[in-house]
């Protein structure tokens, strides 16, 4: 299928969801961590249909924009489940589709804590030309994108990747630690990464009416990630970090908006990223589908 | 690890996760205890928490907004009750000490499809426990007991 027909697949797909009868939004209230994850997982039976970008600047070749779709499920309040499409353009060459992910995330603790562990796992099927640097992992630096698409899209990528998130909340504050380890089909070694975050919404307190441009709706923070090499050369030998700082706006109807420029920590970074994302949350749509399928009880 | 066993690894896995989900959410229909009776579960730590914006006249009506963009789908327009969750103007919830709420509202009951709301700041979360004890207790509740 030719990539403008997936993306307006995608796009039609995301639409019909949004406009489906009795649909409702819920007001989200997501960080705006783009790369780490924290400990707070989507609300049962609630949909997040998701749409980010990356503009990212290249040493030595052209430019590129990469952009993922993102469907977030609550299975129940312990386990949400997220399925993404990749793509990208590289300016000057060309527009690919560049893979699919699935991913889960579990909490096995019934109660808040102050470190509250999310078990991550993380199916991809993708090609070498993805480049929506969702995570950091092993020894990926820049020059990794110098490839021409033609040629780094032939390259097919299967990987599991685990992840060990430690998030925390306190007086407002959200901290969060990933550390992520990745395996590769083809019998590379296991790589490894880390992203951490912090972040706080800009007033603690909730306004007495509706608005949306209340400071609460507001959640400013930043995050670091990076790669820290492989099973047999870790450390951080030739491996890029960014640090981003970001600001989240979660507005009542159910948008959240996030905007995170990034900053290369290092001559392997990519010197520049502009990230952003627009999501919108969906209330009970697993209810819905399952109710279409039931049909009325009453 | 060669591909097919990975994706056979890979299929037993989700296979398994899937129906970890189904037997447990099959699990929580089933054990129907109370639906309140988490509520009673709270540590005396936080029973004998009172709620700091008490005297904040503004704190209910700051709740109420919290409550329509956070709450009111699975517990119903005015915390009635919905499909999904249950009144929150029973008389278990009302009489409840404000910060056995607040320790719902910060911990969920994730195996009964409670999330957890410690995403919300903390003041954030009394604003919505000074709305709930500003509810009064419904007929309808009250007809039920």
């Amino acid at each position: 299928m030719p990539f403008k027909r997936r993306v307006l697949s995608f796009v039609s797909f995301a639409f019909a969801f949004a406009t489906f009868p009795g649909i409702r939004p819920t007001q989200a209230q997501e960080n705006p961590y783009i790369v780490a994850y924290d400990h707070n997982l989507e609300e049962p039976a609630n949909l997040e249909v998701e749409y980010f970008s990356t503009l990212g600047t290249q040493r030595g070749g052209p430019n590129f924009h990469a952009f993922w779709g993102e469907f977030e499920y609550g299975a129940t309040a312990w386990w949400t489940t997220e399925f993404y499409l990749d793509g990208q353009t590289t300016f000057g060459d060309s527009t690919v589709f560049t893979g699919f992910r699935w991913e889960n995330r579990v909490r096995p603790l019934k109660n808040e804590h102050w470190i509250n562990p999310v078990l991550y796992m993380e199916f991809e099927d993708i090609n070498g030309a993805d480049k929506i640097l969702k995570e950091i992992e092993g020894h990926d630096v820049d020059s990794d994108f110098l490839v021409p698409n033609a040629l780094a899209r032939s390259e097919r990528k299967h990987e599991a990747e685990l992840k060990l998130i430690l998030s925390s909340n306190y007086k407002g504050w959200n901290f969060t630690e990933n550390t992520l380890a990745v395996k590769s089909l083809d019998n590379s070694p296991w790589e490894f990464g880390y992203a951490l975050g912090v972040s706080r919404p800009l007033t603690l307190k909730g306004a007495a009416q509706r608005c949306n441009f209340c400071l609460q709706h507001f959640i400013a923070g930043v995050e670091m990630y990076g790669g820290l090499g492989d099973r047999y050369s870790f450390g951080l030998h030739n491996t890029s970090h960014y640090l981003a700082p970001g600001l989240a706006w979660n507005l009542p109807s159910g948008w959240t908006f996030r905007v995170e420029p990034t900053f290369g920590l290092n001559d392997q970074s990519h010197q520049f990223m502009l990230r952003w994302g627009v999501s919108y949350e969906i209330a009970g749509f697993g209810q819905k589908v399952a109710d279409m399928f039931k049909g009325k009880h009453e | 690890m060669s591909e097919p066993r990975f994706v056979s690894v890979l299929i037993v896995l989700t296979a398994a996760i899937g129906i970890c989900g189904a037997v447990l959410s099959r699990a929580e229909d089933v054990k129907q205890e109370s639906v309140y009776a988490e509520l009673t579960k709270a540590p005396e730590k936080y029973r004998n928490k009172q709620n700091p914006l008490a005297n904040d006249r503004g704190a209910a009506a700051a709740g109420k907004v919290l409550f329509e963009e956070h709450c009111e789908d699975c517990h119903g327009v005015g915390a009635t009750g919905g499909r999904k969750a249950p009144s929150l103007r029973a008389k278990e919830v009302q009489e409840a000490a404000p910060g056995a709420i607040f320790w719902i509202l910060s911990n969920g009951v994730v195996r009964k499809k409670m999330p957890v709301w410690s995403k919300l700041p903390e003041p954030e979360r009394w604003q919505l426990v000074s709305y709930i004890k500003s509810l009064s207790v419904s007929e309808s509740t009250l007809n039920k007991k």
